[in-house]
């Protein structure tokens, strides 16, 4: 099992865009390895004879006409109305790129 | 006190006209008042609850599946106009804009929402110690936990707070707080009931399930829930059966199997034993009882393990996005 450093978890918060503290780091470098560790369970198994498997009870996919279903469309203003910040009828998010 | 009553007692008591809905749901609605501030079993009550009892004592229609039966939602189904927040402060002042289509079900049929129940935050945990609106307690002991993650169904359900819940389970988020607080919990199979409209944990594992005063009101809240649901494509098209009839009947002859390698050496005797006890229990009554060999559920668990938290993973960022950046500010 490879070791799971700081710097890992570091690395893997930005790019989730998350912001850690240090105390956070500390503790996630532990459930990552709690996580990693069964991960490592199932390399003990021998799958080499078992035919993969999607889900258990067999679900295929399922397609629809691209038709509007109008019971379900929410009008625009119900569909902002849990919105902080609204400009136009747009939700207005933080923005991405930097100006300069 | 009307609120000690099941499904099938309010129903019969609503068809002979012994009693109002206005009666049952005030008994639930001052029961909450006297318990709910020692067990924390709810995020959110509805306050509106009484005035929609008077309302369906004045229709005519008495006959729909759950005229009139008080109920209470896990906090992570969506209820239209009213706060869901799958106790987590993220969601604080979350007002969903559309019914989770169980909840739709459940209107439909007529019963009346009492409130909304407390949960681990985002359905993550087995205890309900995890949620943002207060630790549920045991109503057996209140220095206990109820199991969770849907511990304030299950205890209002036992504590009589309620006719009966609605619970919802990834991996024993039903069956654990039902057997910790001593109700009846009811996983369906993944795709019998519909998963639009519950705020996600794992899509390919969710399953909403009844959690209730007896057997009988878990077989007949699944004839309600059970079905295909065009708004989630993973329901099954078997149609559902009349899972109340299969009730009262001889099990002679039935072959249940008890895992083995689920009796684990780490396990207290007292519920040991109990399961032990329940297969003597089945034996008696005619069924074939087995001890059956599985594959270590460690591998079980770590699948899971391996699946969930991915899937979540992927959930809860996508509400960190749509809600984070979006969010009104939380109340302090």
């Amino acid at each position: 099992m490879k070791k799971t450093s700081k710097t890992d978890i570091i690395h893997i918060a930005k790019l989730a865009n998350l912001t850690i503290a240090e105390v956070e780091s500390v503790k996630l470098q532990k459930q990552f390895k709690e996580t990693l560790r069964e991960v490592d369970k199932l390399k003990k198994l021998n799958t080499m004879t078992v035919a993969g498997t999607y889900h258990v009870t067999g679900v295929k996919n399922v397609l629809r006409g691209d038709i509007i279903d109008k019971e379900r469309v929410l009008s625009q203003d119900a569909a902002l109305s849990n919105a902080n910040r609204v400009f136009n009828g747009y939700f207005v998010v933080p923005a991405i790129f930097d100006e300069k | 006190m009307k609120n000690k009553l099941d499904i099938k007692q309010v129903y019969d008591l609503y068809k002979n006209k012994e009693v109002s809905c206005y009666e049952v749901t005030k008994s639930c609605i001052d029961w909450i008042a006297k318990v709910n501030p020692f067990l924390d079993a709810f995020t959110t009550i509805n306050a509106k609850a009484l005035d929609e009892a008077k309302k369906k004592d004045k229709q005519q229609v008495k006959n729909t599946a759950l005229w009139g039966i008080p109920i209470v939602i896990k906090d992570n189904f969506l209820t239209k106009g009213f706060r869901t927040t799958a106790s987590s402060r993220v969601l604080d002042d979350y007002i969903p804009q559309y019914n989770a289509t169980v909840v739709n079900r459940l209107l439909g049929a007529g019963a009346i929402i009492l409130g909304k129940t407390n949960m681990d935050a985002w359905a993550h945990g087995s205890s309900t110690e995890t949620s943002d609106y207060g630790v549920t307690k045991n109503p057996w002991d209140l220095t206990r936990i109820p199991g969770g993650s849907s511990g304030g169904s299950a205890a209002a359900t036992i504590s009589d707070m309620c006719i009966t819940s609605i619970g919802s389970e990834t991996a024993g988020s039903v069956r654990g707080p039902a057997a910790w607080c001593g109700c009846v919990g009811l996983k369906p199979t993944y795709g019998r009931v519909s998963r639009y409209g519950v705020i996600a944990m794992g899509s390919s594992l969710d399953c909403p399930g009844p959690i209730t005063k007896t057997v009988y009101d878990s077989a007949y809240i699944l004839e309600i829930l059970a079905g295909r649901d065009p708004y989630d494509a993973t329901t099954s098209d078997n149609l559902p059966t009349k899972y109340t009839s299969f009730l009262g009947k001889e099990i002679k002859g039935m072959k249940i199997a008890i895992a083995r390698q689920y009796l684990l050496p780490e396990m207290k005797s007292e519920v040991k034993d109990f399961i032990i006890k329940a297969g003597k229990v089945l034996e008696d009554l005619g069924a074939n009882v087995e001890y059956a060999d599985t594959l270590n559920p460690e591998y079980a668990v770590a699948d899971y393990t391996v699946i969930q938290r991915s899937e979540d993973w992927e959930l809860l960022h996508f509400r960190k996005v749509t809600r984070m950046n979006t969010i009104k500010k939380p109340r302090k």
